[in-house]
């Protein structure tokens, strides 16, 4: 047979290893840097079903379902996710698969687009379930098949990690031929295996505690570790891109890579430990291996020269081995003068409506509890206009909290489409229900934006390109028993800034809905580039509150409209006070 | 810093701002790679950071590849499609390495909104910093050619007098990452930072 290889992502590798191992059922939603997996697994339908689902905790509940019925199943989800759906995967770890269930979870070392730093392995051992980690895409797509056949072997779900630069590296992967899919056996009533009331749960309890020395027999057996001999007088353990950064860094080591790491191959980690002289592990973010490492009695060094919070590196772990071996790092002559460089956060592109509703905001003096999303930017000055995020849902939750202790502050809670669907409409019936008086303000952008514009229930259509009823925000809060709900054009500022006004004067709680779909979703700008007529500007920078990043503006070269960059949505000619912006008017 | 002689890893770097398309950029170094015979390694940043913000792609070819990222001081090239990105990842580049910077001036909304200030002597700084230099303006460049979304492909081009791939190579990694109507256009940018000497 000839063997195919392709430049594929760990992503791209993790739905190729689920399609060749006969994955009919995925679920997931969508959340950096785990997305891509399911939109590239989405490209072999019909023979895979593919759903984004309205949150992670979904998501898996429908995957389950997959697995009692024989049928092999795949759930993705970014780290924060999995917190969102521990609570069917707690209880489905003692029930157990039928059909191979393996969860996807990425997690964000560095935080490159999260809210918290969590190390993902801790939910395999509080779940005792087994957990793969691959360290490149090769191994992102050998894992997959790997752990789908575990689960089914064990009968237990299988977490699949990756991390950010796992995830969203690009490395050569030989491809395969699907497997035929085993044909599910249906359904099979059997209470006992599937009903975890007290007196049949109980013996899943058991089942599980003796589920675990069998994997843990297996781990050790599994070609996913491997010891690799060269000089024994270093041994590093490691996985994950560790085992990368560690292989550039001390080449002349020997390693103990652990591609699948709990339960702990313990036999394998006291062998290697026996071949070599030093022990030192290398891991990202928690000291998870150490810890049992040295609760093996095994001596090791470990967090004490290896940092535990942010990502590590080929640079890190440089700097980690001069401090191993108590030497000082050659230090290297900065080539550049940085210091005083302009940082460039991420911001709201050009022509984003939610601009608009960030600019009316700015107008009251309100507290905004914002949630996660393209509009957490809007925390950024000069909008500056959000105060608070927590996790998924929260920006319209914790409204009621603020208000209940008594704030004197008018509350605002802020909320994307999709985030609304995921969590934010329970908090909203929370709202209803428990008397609250907010303001709601759902930015409905018709997409999931932020991590690359997926479909969700708002959308009119699903992932796998099938017309679907959208869900209507403003019946949604209707139902819930909201008597204010308005929907803005956010691109009309004064009208929005009216609407936010009756809003906050009204004794009642209101949802605004503030619709205009993403323009980078749609493919083209809303018109076409403005430009300011420098004889007729004033200077008076109104304009910059909008905080667009094509309005740029210094002392050296004064005020212009960038056009390579403009959207064409005339926000800040309508603010202008001189009327100096110019530019075609809307269609 | 580099890993053994007889086999040295290459490794290139790309700076610039979410959105002038560094993702592609990268994806025809590491077909090209691919296409020459090596193994090949490539990161990018996905997400937030790209809503407007810094970006970096980092690739690595060779024999053997371990890391996706590049060491401080280990990079043969690092190109930049905005001219202060360089200087921000100018440690990654080896003592000896090319930088092709592209002298576009992209304001962040940190200087718009008046809380810094774009340094007024980035040339200056540039040329200082990277004794070997083509500092062009690709946007321009592209605009003759006849898309400015091409700038990307200049400073591949350009990028591409540092680095030993055959010219076949680049083509296929052109060719394979491109949409076919846009080909031709891609290879002229191309053609284009390749005729600047490096």
């Amino acid at each position: 047979m000839t063997s195919r290889v392709e430049l594929l992502s760990g992503n791209e590798a993790i739905a190729r290893g689920a399609y060749e191992a006969g994955v009919t059922v995925a679920t997931g939603y969508p959340g950096t840097p785990s997305t891509e997996i399911l939109e590239a697994l989405s490209e072999f339908k019909p023979e895979t079903y593919c759903e984004w689902s309205p949150n992670e905790k979904v998501a898996l509940e429908v995957a389950v379902g997959a697995s009692f019925t024989g049928a092999r199943s795949i759930v993705t989800m970014k780290h924060v996710g999995l917190n969102v759906a521990a609570d069917p995967l707690m209880t489905f770890a003692s029930i157990g698969a039928v059909g191979g269930l393996v969860i996807c979870v990425a997690d964000d070392p560095g935080m490159h687009s999260s809210q918290n730093e969590q190390d993902t392995r801790h939910y395999a051992r509080f779940a005792k379930i087994p957990i793969f980690e691959p360290s490149d895409s090769a191994e992102a797509r050998d894992f997959t098949a790997l752990a789908l056949q575990i689960s089914e072997q064990f009968q237990t779900p299988v977490i699949l990690r990756t991390t950010t630069r796992v995830s969203h590296s690009r490395s050569i992967v030989a491809l395969g031929q699907r497997s035929q899919p085993p044909k599910p056996a249906g359904f099979v009533k059997n209470p006992p295996r599937y009903v975890p009331i007290p007196i049949w749960g109980r013996a899943m309890r058991r089942a599980v505690e003796e589920r675990l020395p069998r994997l843990r027999t297996a781990a050790c057996e599994s070609s996913a570790n491997r010891i690799e001999m060269r000089d024994p007088a270093l041994g590093i353990i490691t996985g994950s891109i560790a085992y990368q950064y560690a292989r550039d860094i001390w080449p002349e080591a020997s390693v103990l890579k652990l591609g699948w790491s709990y339960p702990f191959p313990d036999e394998l980690i006291r062998r290697f430990g026996a071949q070599v002289t030093r022990l030192l592990v290398v891991e990202e973010l928690d000291d998870f291996l150490e810890e049992h490492v040295k609760a093996l009695g095994l001596a090791c060094d470990g967090r004490n020269v290896v940092p535990g919070v942010g990502e590590l590196s080929p640079t890190v772990l440089r700097a980690a081995r001069a401090k191993y071996e108590g030497r000082p790092l050659a230090p290297v002559q900065p080539r550049a003068e940085t210091k005083d460089l302009p940082s460039r956060p991420p911001v709201l592109c050009p022509g984003c409506p939610h601009r608009g509703i960030f600019y009316a905001l700015a107008q009251f003096d309100v507290v905004v509890t914002g949630d996660i999303g393209c509009y957490s930017l809007g925390v950024f000055p000069p909008l500056n206009r959000m105060d608070t995020i927590l996790c998924m849902g929260a920006g319209v939750s914790m409204t009621q909290g603020f208000e209940k202790a008594g704030e004197t502050k008018r509350v605002v809670g802020m909320v994307g489409d999709s985030t609304f669907f995921h969590s934010g409409m329970t908090g909203l019936l929370n709202i209803a229900y428990n008397r609250g008086s907010p303001v709601i303000i759902v930015v409905d952008n018709r997409t999931t934006a932020m991590t690359g514009h997926q479909p969700n229930p708002g959308s009119g259509q699903t992932l796998m390109g099938e017309a679907a009823p959208a869900a209507s925000i403003e019946a949604i809060a209707s139902a819930c028993g909201i008597k204010r709900v308005l929907t803005v054009n956010p691109y009309e500022l004064q009208q929005t800034i009216q609407a936010l006004k009756e809003s906050l004067a009204a004794h009642e709680p209101a949802v605004i809905v503030s619709r205009a779909p993403c323009p980078l979703d749609q493919g083209q700008p809303l018109g076409e580039a403005l430009a300011i007529d420098q004889e007729q500007c004033l200077q008076c920078l109104e304009c910059l509150g909008l905080g667009c990043p094509a309005l740029e503006h210094d002392e050296a070269h004064g005020l212009r409209i960038n056009d390579l960059l403009c959207g064409g949505c005339r926000m800040c000619k309508q603010i202008c006070p001189a009327e100096a912006i110019s530019g075609a008017d809307a269609k | 810093m580099q890993n053994n002689l007889d086999n040295p890893t290459i490794n290139v770097v790309l700076a610039g701002v979410g959105g002038q398309g560094i993702l592609l950029a990268s994806e025809i170094i590491a077909r090209a790679a691919m296409a020459a015979g090596f193994a090949v390694k490539t990161n990018e940043v996905h997400g937030m950071a790209q809503r407007g913000g810094s970006v970096l792609a980092q690739i690595r070819y060779g024999a053997v590849v371990h890391s996706p990222l590049v060491e401080h001081g280990a990079a043969q090239v690092l190109g930049s499609l905005e001219r202060i990105e360089s200087l921000r990842c100018a440690d990654y580049l080896a003592p000896a390495g090319l930088a092709v910077v592209s002298s576009q001036r992209v304001v962040p909304i940190t200087v718009s909104s008046g809380q810094a200030k774009y340094p007024e002597d980035a040339e200056a700084r540039i040329r200082t910093a990277f004794p070997r230099l083509v500092y062009l303006d690709a946007v321009a460049m592209a605009g003759e050619i006849g898309n400015v979304k091409c700038s990307n492909l200049v400073i591949l081009g350009a990028l591409s007098t540092g680095l030993t791939l055959p010219a076949e190579a680049w083509q296929e990694g052109i060719r394979q990452s491109v949409k076919p109507k846009f080909v031709d256009i891609n290879l002229r940018a191309f053609a284009a930072g390749a005729a600047l000497d490096g």
